[in-house]
């Protein structure tokens, strides 16, 4: 069971970035990135982590997507134009993608040994606990991503506004 | 429980869920029109079948019989890809509410809501992180607006999709915001254990639901954020029809914009559905002892359905009185009052739940 | 019934890739900011894995902290993309080649 839903999804977030890669239009690409996201939270739920899956579909799929979505209907972006740059870097891109691959893909045959396998659901996080951990141990990086957002909160808002004098 | 009979009661309260959802959302409409009516000094539908209540019917027909056109210049697949999505995230929230307490038939007991179960000491549990999904269902819910706006190619859809998007994630923080002060005090985020943490009474009269234990100005916060999250008036921006036509569904027609018109409907009886649990305790209420036990056992569900219909008929109610927001007011309100309001009502929240412990 | 953890790296690093591809070969500046969210996505996949390999919690909250900015990377790309726009009238990357117009 645990097998044929990992690969139930994973066929589809591979079919979701691939989709991105291919598809000319900006709408479509968005589309597949949020399929992506969705299924990758399936993914997080196979292995237990239910309040990181449910973040992601909040954050990832709700709010950062719906804004990417928002800003294409109002730029009214169409197709991708192919340049001399786009050119450059398929050359170079793709063979890097394949290269890369095969290392990746080398180094984890390599380690076979230690490759452990995972049961369904083998780490079990909840909210709570998952709360626990960000407001005790990791409690200065958590103030200090906040500060993050802050700035970038206001850093939107100055560089969105229209400079009418 | 076997497997198969999991399987089977799960399928019988998806049918009988899903029927009975379907039914409410076609009898809103019709309930809307005749106190609308009944508001604005008119009869409202009164031809088809005893105080028109076969109107739903004839509408469904009509909107199956319509030609279903699909203008030329549209994204095709985008374009109908749409109203489907609208409809199923809108549907697809109810089975996280716990609707009623643990019944036990033919030997099976198990809680009147679609993911709950009944675990080994006989107690009704759900997902833990329920509340959580049902947010994340909602926030899935603009892309049904978002893309039906931007694939019809029309200048009022985009307008009106561009709106309902801005609207509702801006409404969103505020909406989530309003919630957290009950789940600080009910220390969970499983919605049946929520209802569980509102059964008790004082003085066994007065009823410990949230919206009496210091929860009311979240309680305002949720409904204003809520009426903005379903676009109805006063913030039905997205569908303005003095200055969008019929805004983001200006190009459907036939069982398309039925989709769209169910999806809102169920979307409102979704948002009454975690009113009523996170503030009003669910199907708690009190119990008639008097009455035969056989009436009894349904009691619950008539105090959910009560509470339901009285936040529909809210809805209703303020569609009659209101004027529509104008659009700056719209993100004024959410952003520089409901936002700050809410984050306060976290913060006092907070400290009292600090306080007390 | 287990999956081996290797799958989900592959998995992961598959995103990843998928998402330096995308970023170099694409010229929508939209599309490249979402290639880099599909590589944020494919190190959250390997976060969660070997969280789960190690069973420890930390591997979530580093989740958390990518979300996260990941949240003000989009907000303050897309206020970029949009002052860009207003300017030059494009979202092709080649073409925003002048420091000033």
């Amino acid at each position: 069971m645990h097998q044929f839903l990992f690969i139930v999804f994973a066929v589809f977030c591979a079919g979701g970035a691939i989709n991105l890669l291919v598809q000319r239009k900006t709408i479509n690409s968005a589309l597949s990135l949020i399929v992506v996201m969705g299924s990758l939270a399936m993914i997080y739920l196979l292995l237990g982590a239910e309040f990181v899956a449910v973040v992601q579909v909040i954050i990832y799929a709700g709010a950062i997507m719906v804004l990417y979505i928002f800003v294409i209907m109002l730029l009214n972006a169409g197709d991708e134009e192919a340049s001399k740059g786009s050119n450059v870097a398929k050359y170079f891109g793709i063979p890097g993608l394949f290269i890369g691959g095969i290392i990746g893909i080398g180094v984890l045959l390599k380690h076979r040994p230690n490759d452990t396998p995972l049961k369904l659901g083998a780490l079990y996080g909840p909210a709570d606990q998952v709360g626990m951990l960000l407001f005790t141990k990791y409690l200065l990086a958590f103030e200090v991503t906040s500060v993050l957002v802050l700035i970038a909160i206001m850093g939107a808002v100055v560089l969105a506004r229209r400079s009418d004098s | 429980m076997s497997a198969l009979t999991f399987l089977i009661v799960a399928l019988i309260k998806i049918a009988i869920t899903l029927g009975v959802l379907l039914t409410v959302v076609a009898y809103t409409v019709w309930l809307e029109r005749k106190v609308v009516g009944r508001m604005q000094n008119r009869w409202g539908p009164s031809r088809v079948g005893p105080f028109g209540l076969l109107q739903p019917l004839a509408d469904g027909i009509k909107f199956l019989l319509k030609e279903d056109l699909t203008p030329p210049y549209v994204e095709k697949n985008i374009y109908l890809l749409a109203p489907g999505l609208a409809l199923i995230m809108a549907l697809t929230s109810i089975a996280l509410v716990p609707i009623g307490p643990v019944i036990h038939l033919f030997g099976i007991s198990t809680p009147v809501q679609i993911t709950g179960v009944v675990d080994a000491a006989g107690q009704p549990s759900d997902i833990n992180v329920g509340l959580l999904i049902v947010l994340g269902i909602t926030s899935l819910g603009v892309y049904g607006i978002a893309l039906a706006g931007w694939s019809s190619n029309s200048k009022y859809s985009l307008l009106g999709s561009l709106r309902a998007s801005a609207q509702m994630v801006s409404y969103e923080v505020s909406l989530g915001l309003s919630l957290v002060g009950v789940l600080l005090m009910s220390s969970t985020l499983s919605l049946s254990g929520i209802v569980h943490a509102q059964q008790s009474t004082w003085f066994g009269v007065i009823p410990q639901w949230f919206l009496f234990r210091g929860q009311f100005v979240a309680f305002f916060i949720y409904m204003i954020a809520a009426f903005a999250e379903t676009n109805r008036i006063p913030f039905d921006l997205p569908e303005a029809e003095t200055e969008l036509v019929a805004g983001y569904h200006t190009e459907y027609s036939a069982m398309k914009f039925a989709m769209f018109f169910m999806a809102e409907y169920a979307n409102m009886v979704t948002v009454a559905c975690i009113a009523s649990v996170m503030f009003l305790g669910g199907w708690t209420g009190p119990t008639i002892s008097f009455l035969p036990l056989a009436v009894q056992a349904f009691l619950p569900l008539v105090w959910f359905t009560a509470k339901i219909f009285f936040f529909l008929f809210l809805y209703i109610w303020i569609r009659g009185t209101l004027p529509r927001f104008r659009y700056d007011q719209l993100m004024a309100f959410g952003w520089k009052f409901l936002f700050p309001l809410a984050l306060a009502n976290v913060i006092v929240t907070a400290f009292f739940v600090a306080w007390r412990a | 019934m287990t999956v081996p953890i290797s799958w989900y790296l592959l998995l992961s690093a598959f995103l990843f890739a998928c998402g330096v591809t995308g970023f170099l070969t694409k010229r929508n500046v939209i599309t490249l900011f979402m290639s880099i969210e599909l590589m944020l996505n494919g190190v959250n996949l390997s976060f969660i894995a070997f969280a789960t390999r190690l069973q420890t919690l930390d591997g979530h909250i580093f989740v958390f902290f990518v979300m996260v900015v990941a949240a003000a990377e989009a907000a303050v790309g897309l206020a970029i993309i949009i002052a860009v726009y207003r300017t030059r009238e494009t979202l092709n990357v080649d073409r925003v080649n002048l420091l000033k117009l």
